[in-house]
């Protein structure tokens, strides 16, 4: 059952109903039925606002923006969760995002360092302690190329000076270290937080080479992966594929990638600034192109028509070599993709699907979808701003349900309604569908599998969610309501 | 007056980005576009516009510059 426009417009009001007057208004205005052939969403939709009082948001605070999402992946760097010691415990270690090397000589990224507030450093004032912890650091692990500070609540609301603190111990110790004001408490959501990172990453690491030579020589086939945090090894995923096309990776951003990776890319002038996630990445693609002409392009590796079509436009911007290798890239992968739809699509055709995720993936993975012949009929960002809505209504079929930091009543009310036979969504959705008895995968972490970039992932995206969709278990449960009375069946025995 | 980032997109349309807002419009018009003035008066896709002090010289983009709303 593919809704119309006016279906997933009624949909929206009846949902709405339950809301009280002011509430119900406020919402309608994140709720909307896509109409492909819009170019502009800020006419229908208002995004990035503050989530309302007494309804359950999925969103996050700056701080998981920068600390969880920009800064965290760097791997030979040094995280101090400046503040109480719960968000850099609980935030630990989440994400996966993947990592090469040894713990404690070149990986720093899944230990928790945190400068622990006590009341005494709230009313004191914790830079004593952050010059401290920053000695102590580069003490104890003295092979850790640079340290950035992420800033929790009481720090910005005590008014402490980390960048004064940060630039005398840089002095000191000689190590880049970049203090981020990321306070949860700043902006509506997690996407405040990558703005911060970003401004972070111009005003303290980016400039640090600047006027000198590159210690390593410059190809014409240059290019940067930005926006991809290797989750599940996603990065590695693209990263194989761009190496097949004879492209060199100079940089991964911030998925495995390393602090001189950063560092030495304004030096390198690389060709090409591929931009995954252009969310959470696209403030430093701009600031990159302004000030080294470094130009960005974003691109989308998820499913072979999306690959294929984004391969030959970055083989657009290069010449003919790169054009020939990606034709010959693509033909050689056919034959293993045909047969990977040949085997799963039957089982997937014409499944229905509805997301609910954060940065680039509920507009991005819908390719994949599509691939297997499966349908998207709703889709939404935590976090978004226009300018992703504005990317959205193309890749999405008409009158398909949009919604913006969708509260879990609507989705759940959405899912009743629609009855969808996948949901995507993150962790704190999983569970309330799985009792809803419908199939679920996980889309932040990929449910703990992954990559799904790259025609390696769509082997592996392919797969599970096959397994998600056709497991036998959705067969074997029934609902209470649809049961027979267990007393009424021992009456009878009796 | 907004501090607003200037570039040319892929299809080659010059692109007004508006950083605090995250909010990207094309720009339909612009009153100089060189070679010996550039800048002027701009209107976007949305119907607004704005007033950039003319550079002498068609600049290099992208490029940010303080624009007054008009």
């Amino acid at each position: 059952m593919t809704m119309n426009r006016q279906e997933t417009e009624q949909l929206i009001q009846e949902v709405l109903e339950v809301y009280p007057d002011a509430t119900g208004k406020q919402r309608a205005k994140h709720l909307m039925a896509n109409d492909p052939t819009l170019e502009k969403s800020n006419k229908c939709l208002v995004t990035n606002k503050k989530a309302l009082p007494g309804v359950m948001t999925a969103r996050g605070c700056a701080y998981a923006g920068s600390k969880g999402v920009v800064w965290g992946p760097i791997k030979d760097m040094v995280n101090i969760s400046h503040g109480p010691v719960g968000c850099g415990q609980l935030s630990r270690g989440g994400r996966r995002n993947y990592v090469t090397g040894y713990s404690g000589i070149n990986v720093f990224a899944e230990m928790n360092f945190t400068s622990d507030f006590q009341e005494k450093d709230v009313v004191f004032g914790g830079d004593k302690k952050l010059a401290t912890i920053i000695d102590e650091i580069n003490t104890l692990f003295p092979l850790v190329k640079g340290i950035s500070i992420q800033s929790e609540c009481p720090v910005g609301l005590i008014g402490d000076d980390i960048e004064a603190v940060a630039k005398q111990k840089a002095k000191e110790i000689g190590k880049t270290i970049v203090p981020a004001r990321c306070e949860g408490f700043r902006g509506v959501s997690q996407s405040l937080g990558h703005h911060v990172a970003n401004d972070t990453l111009r005003d303290w690491v980016l400039s640090n080479r600047d006027g000198q030579e590159p210690t390593i020589e410059s190809t014409p086939y240059d290019v940067v992966l930005t926006g991809d945090y290797n989750v599940g090894g996603d990065a590695w995923a693209s990263r194989v594929l761009m190496e097949s096309i004879g492209l060199r990776v100079i940089g991964q951003w911030s998925g495995d990638g390393t602090l001189s990776e950063l560092e030495l890319i304004p030096s390198l002038k690389p060709k090409l600034n591929l931009l995954h996630c252009y969310r959470s990445m696209n403030y430093i693609s701009r600031h990159m192109e302004e000030k080294y002409g470094i130009p960005w392009l974003e691109y989308n590796f998820f499913g072979p028509t999306q690959i294929a079509k984004s391969l030959r436009a970055i083989a657009a911007r290069f010449d003919e070599t790169i054009q020939a290798n990606v034709e010959r890239v693509i033909a050689e992968n056919q034959a293993e993709m045909d047969a990977i739809i040949a085997k799963f699509r039957p089982r997937l055709e014409g499944k229905r699907v509805m997301l609910f995720v954060g940065g680039l993936r509920p507009r991005h993975v819908i390719g994949a979808y599509e691939d297997l012949g499966m349908e998207i009929i709703g889709t939404g960002y935590e976090f978004a701003h226009n300018d992703d809505y504005d990317r959205t209504f193309k890749e999405l079929q008409d009158g398909a349900l949009i919604y913006d930091d969708a509260t879990s009543f609507e989705l759940e009310a959405f899912a009743e309604r629609l009855k969808p036979d996948l949901i995507g969504s993150g962790i704190k959705e999983k569970f309330v569908f799985h009792k809803m008895g419908i199939p679920f995968r996980q889309l932040h972490s990929w449910d703990y599998s992954g990559p799904y970039h790259g025609y390696d992932g769509f082997a592996i995206f392919a797969r599970d969610m096959d397994m998600a969709i056709n497991n036998p278990c959705w067969k074997k449960m029934t609902p209470p309501w649809k049961q027979k009375a267990v007393g009424a069946d021992l009456a009878e025995a009796a | 007056m907004p501090s607003v980032m200037l570039r040319n997109n892929a299809a080659g349309d010059l692109v007004f980005y508006i950083t605090k807002k995250d909010q990207e419009e094309t720009v339909v018009a612009l009153e100089h576009s060189g070679p010996n003035a550039w800048g002027g008066e701009i209107e976007l896709a949305d119907g607004s516009r704005f007033y950039l002090e003319p550079f002498a010289q068609t600049p290099k983009l992208p490029m940010t510059v303080r624009v007054k709303r008009l």
